[in-house]
């Protein structure tokens, strides 16, 4: 009952605030929306048990990829205070797109048969993540702090030759 | 799952209460009168002395004006988000106390994941800051929004560094296992000085403070972020900046200093001393050393306390594990 409640009101966070997101004519305010919208994704995930990864999202997306995304936008010449325009002449064609698919979404989340997973949840699911990185997923782990690592020195490069 | 939920619900309104009333008189106020103080004893004036006996009531009077002054928004502000931004720097600030024990199970909420939610918590203010710069329509404002924003998430990492180090000698994000862990091997300042100071110097920065004052250098932007903010909202701003570096003092007292652990005295007591020792050192930093440059900020951060950090949590690591 109660997990049903915290549910419907973390969704509607969510969603109304994806919504202002998308909408809103001000790309600041459409930034900081994106922080309830995080956190009450953090809080589907506490619903869930997983408050390793409820911490981490806080921590990266609602901490720093905000204030990273806030920080371009007000570096950014001209791009605060403007009246921005979120949609284009294809409404229309877009929401063609949109409905079709997630008729196509529904069909495959209702068509699919989801097994309950055996056994229980761990009591703390920080350990075992960890472990998972080091042991079975140890490639891609070590993979993606490639990619982050090439997409930083990228980033060093473009911000030198600018000089 | 059994849980009562209009009791918990009820619980946690109450407890924020008291947590918030805790904050505004044990930390933006006491805090605020301490700083002026020290500020005064360091450099041989009196401070505050006329209101109340010694002056100890000048932050009480302070508060009642600040209660009755006009909100002003600024007519070209973004006025949803100028009047949202205090009020996020405050929360974070007051969420930073769910994992703070401050004696054996006199604690909100001990988290498994302590040590992260307090990282996580922490890192919303300079939202809240930014916020705040932007909506005022100012360019010292935006300015000091900027430069906190730059300076934030630089000296989050080291500040990450340094709890992960803490984390590994302790085998638990848990606030509570970390003293337990303390008290069974001996405080954390002796194992992990390194740490220690890597995850004071960022702490400093992370609450703004002098020699990191730079989003609200009073002699260079007027006073930055919050330039025009005032009344309650400016108060709010200043709460949330004190709430936020006593809880840094108290996280670095759970951490570093064995946390409620003591001789003698009740455990909430040692806590106190020792979380008053922390906040009177933060002071006595801002007293003594001036205020750094942009780029020696950021250097300091992604140069040395960085690589340094890292260095120590290999270190660690291998102490552990051999």
């Amino acid at each position: 009952m109660g997990e049903l409640a915290a549910f419907i009101i973390l969704s509607v966070i969510t969603l109304a605030s994806a919504v202002v997101v998308v909408t809103s004519g001000n790309i600041v305010r459409s930034a900081l929306s994106l922080v309830p919208t995080f956190l009450g994704i953090t809080g589907l995930y506490i619903l869930l048990q997983a408050e390793f990864v409820a911490g981490i999202q806080v921590l990266i997306y609602a901490g720093a990829i905000t204030v990273l995304i806030l920080f371009v936008i007000m570096l950014t010449e001209g791009g605060t205070g403007l009246r921005t325009r979120q949609v284009n002449e294809q409404v229309p064609l877009g929401m063609l797109a949109a409905a079709v698919l997630a008729l196509i979404l529904i069909a495959v989340f209702s068509g699919t048969e989801w097994p309950k997973a055996s056994g229980s949840l761990p009591q703390y699911t920080a350990a075992p993540i960890g472990e998972a990185f080091l042991t079975s997923a140890v490639l891609i782990f070590e993979i993606t702090s490639l990619v982050l690592l090439v997409s930083l020195m990228g980033a060093i490069i473009i911000a030198r030759r600018e000089r | 799952m059994g849980v009562n939920w209009p009791l918990e619900i009820g619980r946690a309104i109450a407890l924020t209460v008291v947590m918030f009333t805790f904050l505004a008189v044990v930390t933006a106020m006491l805090g605020v009168l301490l700083e002026r103080k020290i500020g005064g004893w360091i450099q041989s004036r009196l401070g505050p002395k006329h209101v109340g006996p010694q002056g100890l009531l000048q932050t009480v009077a302070d508060t009642i004006k600040l209660l009755q002054k006009e909100h002003i928004t600024p007519q070209a502000a973004d006025v949803v988000i100028f009047n949202a931004a205090p009020l996020i720097v405050a929360v974070a600030g007051l969420m930073d106390w769910l994992v703070i024990p401050f004696a054996p199970g006199a604690i909100v909420r001990d988290l498994n994941i302590g040590i992260l939610f307090f990282a996580a918590m922490a890192s919303m203010t300079v939202i809240g800051i930014l916020a705040g710069g932007f909506a005022s329509n100012n360019k010292y404002a935006l300015l000091g929004g900027l430069r906190s924003a730059a300076q934030m998430v630089s000296y989050e990492l080291p500040l990450a560094v340094g709890l992960i180090a803490v984390a590994m000698e302790a085998g638990t994000l848990s606030t509570v296992g970390i003293v337990n862990a303390q008290i069974r091997n001996g405080w954390y300042i002796l194992y992990q000085l390194p740490a220690f100071v890597i995850f004071m110097i960022a702490a400093t920065a992370e609450v703004n403070r002098v020699p990191f004052d730079l989003p609200e250098a009073e002699s260079e932007l007027v006073a930055g972020y919050f330039s025009e903010y005032t009344g309650m909202r400016f108060a709010l701003f200043q709460l949330g900046e004190y709430a936020e570096m006593f809880a840094m003092a108290a996280l670095a007292t759970t951490l570093f200093l064995g946390g409620w652990s003591g001789p003698i005295l009740p455990p909430v007591v040692w806590f106190f001393i020792k979380m008053y020792a922390i906040v009177f050192f933060f002071m006595w930093m801002r007293w003594t050393y001036p205020r750094l440059r942009l780029d020696q900020l950021l250097n300091l951060s992604w140069k040395l306390l960085l690589p340094a950090g890292l260095l120590w949590i290999l270190i660690t690591g291998y102490r552990i594990a051999f």
